[in-house]
Formats: structure tokens, sequence, C-alpha cells
């Protein structure tokens, strides 16, 4: 009885069909192609973002925009010093002067319905002083942009 | 017609058994390159811009608790030197003021906070003076919640909740032009 069936068995051929992986893994590389928010542009400074505990979760991407402070990188610092300056974009500017230009190339791509809901993003690095921070803030509030966020971690609770 | 037919008994599917790896690769590709930047903050609102400067408002001193960052990132808080880890209990003593006393605000209406910083101050330590700061409003309006609706507060609360609970503890927080000292 017994040898009856192993013989049975041993007749077909035991392959597991990879004709679907393909599939599977595109369908992965697309989800991970849609979720993931391509960054524009390099990072020229060097920013090392604070911690905080009082956090709100920045939803949608298309209505933030960033502004970065803090001091070049190494690569960047013979042409811009090693003092604290804004990036815009992909760009370092000379000044806060260079803000409202940035808000409107930003603004011209948000629906004008949703125009309130633009937050601006303040990456600043934690050892750079308020003055250039405090700058920054005028230029925002001169140009109607109000709604701020200043961009920090989530503070590990063992620390507290 | 003889040559034809050999060509047909051979197989006509095309290996597709590396495409699994072509795919893996891609794949590979976008996950080390790209990063998931999950930016979180603390969400803020700028007063309007004004050329003239603000009328100085007469406070009544009590009702006022000022924060002073200096540009050795050192805290003045109602003219004595304090802590930025008191600072939170402080603010929500000052802003309840649960046993009525003298020195600290009428109501949690009238009560006014006022952080001023110099221009050298540190971005780190003005964040973290504001985090607590903040800290001390969102545990007053999550005890507000707990005790009239019974749930923490949070911003899925009806509109109506929060308008009850924001208007009864304002957040009042007035930041002073900064005093230039230690500019870099």
């Amino acid at each position: 009885m017994s040898s009856h069936f192993k013989k049975k068995r041993s007749g077909a051929k035991p392959t597991i069909s990879t004709a679907s992986l393909p599939d599977i893994v595109f369908m992965l590389l697309f989800f991970f192609m849609v979720v993931t928010v391509l960054r524009q542009g390099e990072m020229k400074l060097k920013i090392a973002i604070p911690d905080a505990t009082q956090l709100t979760k920045l939803e949608e991407k298309s209505l933030v925009n960033y502004i970065y402070i803090g001091r070049p990188i190494e690569k960047y610092a013979k042409v811009y010093g090693t003092k604290p300056r804004i990036q815009l974009g992909d760009a370092i500017v000379d000044g806060p002067a260079n803000i409202p230009l940035f808000l409107e190339q930003h603004k011209v791509k948000v629906p004008e319905s949703r125009h309130t809901l633009i937050t601006t993003s303040l990456r600043v690095d934690g050892n750079v002083t308020m003055g250039i921070v405090q700058d920054v803030k005028v230029m925002l509030r001169k140009s109607n942009q109000l709604r701020l966020n200043y961009s920090a971690k989530k503070k590990e609770e063992a620390a507290m | 017609m003889l040559k034809k037919r050999t060509r047909d008994r051979g197989s006509n599917e095309i290996n597709a058994s590396s495409m699994a790896d072509i795919a893996f690769l891609l794949l590979i590709f976008f996950l080390v390159t790209t990063q998931i930047v999950e930016d979180k903050g603390i969400l803020v609102k700028l007063p309007p811009w004004s050329e003239v400067p603000p009328d100085p408002l007469k406070l009544i001193p009590r009702n006022v608790f000022a924060v002073l960052v200096n540009s050795n990132n050192q805290l003045l808080v109602r003219g004595e030197p304090a802590n930025v880890d008191e600072l939170k209990d402080r603010a929500k003593e000052f802003i309840i003021n649960p046993t009525q006393r003298e020195d600290l605000s009428q109501s949690p209406t009238k009560a006014i906070i006022s952080l001023k910083n110099d221009r050298g101050t540190n971005y780190q330590t003005y964040l973290q003076v504001y985090n607590e700061l903040k800290a001390a409003y969102d545990e007053l309006w999550d005890e507000e919640c707990l005790r009239k609706y019974g749930v923490p507060y949070s911003d899925e609360l009806p509109l109506d909740y929060r308008k009850e609970i924001k208007g009864k503890i304002p957040m009042v927080l007035s930041e002073a032009e900064p005093t230039s000292y230690g500019e870099e």
C-alpha cells in the first residue's frame, strides 16, 4: 500500500511557480515609490534638530515649505563661511530678504482655497543663536505667513 | 513547411525568472535612496506684522508671567533666576492659581505669559522654554477636558468642545522683540 503511494508521488515534479514573484515585488516597489517623498536638492547646511515633547505632526506635505537654518557643511564652508546661514530649496541665500519670493513660488503650486493652511517649517540647528531665527520670523510675519512650525524631534521619555 | 514545424516545437515563452531579480534590485535602490521624512514640531501662530509698535498695554503685574532668556541661556522668571525644569509647574500654578494667591493671575483668561529672549540666545534653549510653556497649557487643557468630558484633550474632539476648553483657558503667549545682546 505505502509503496504504491510513493511511486505515484515521485512521478510529479515538485516545483513552486515563481511566475507571480515579480508582480509582488513590483507592487512593493510601487508602494515605496508612492509613499516616499524625494527630498529636492541637497542639504548644504549641517542641521541637528533639537528635541521637544509637545509635538504636532505635519500632515500634508504639499502644504509645507521648509526653511533651513544652520552652519554650512565643510564642503561649502570655504564659499559661505562658518556663520549660520539660511537655505531655501537647494540654495543658500544671502539673507531673509529672499524669503517672500520663495513663499510665493510655493504658493502658486497650492490651490487658492488652501492658501491659509500653508505651514512654514523651520528646520533650525540647535546651536544657532536666535538672531537669525528672529530675522526670519519677522520676514514671515511681514509676508503674512503666520503658520509656523519649529521642527523638533521627539524627546526620549527616559531622559526626562 | 518542415522547417516551420521544428520551430514551433520549441518553447515560445520568455524566461521571466530574472524579472524578480530586476524588480528586487529596483526596490532595494529605492529603499536605500529615499528617506521617510517625518516632520514633527511645535506648531505656533505668529502675530500679524504691523509697522506701528503696539501700545504699551496697562497690565496688572500679577497677571503677567514674564520669562526672560538671556544670551547665556539663563532664565529669569518674574524677576528671579529659575530653572527650565520648574518652569512648567510654575506656569501651571500661575495660570490656574488654585489657592487664590495675591501674586498669581486673577483668572486663567486674564493670565498672560510673556517671553523675551536675546538675539544671542541659543535656539535649543529657546525651544526648550517654549516647549515647557506649551506643555503647561497642554496639561491644563487635558485636565480641564478630563474633568468636564472625561476624555483627554485632543484635536479629534468636536470643535465646540475644543472652543469651550480654549475659551476657559486661552493660550496667551506674547513674544517681545528680542534685545540684541550676544549676536554672533
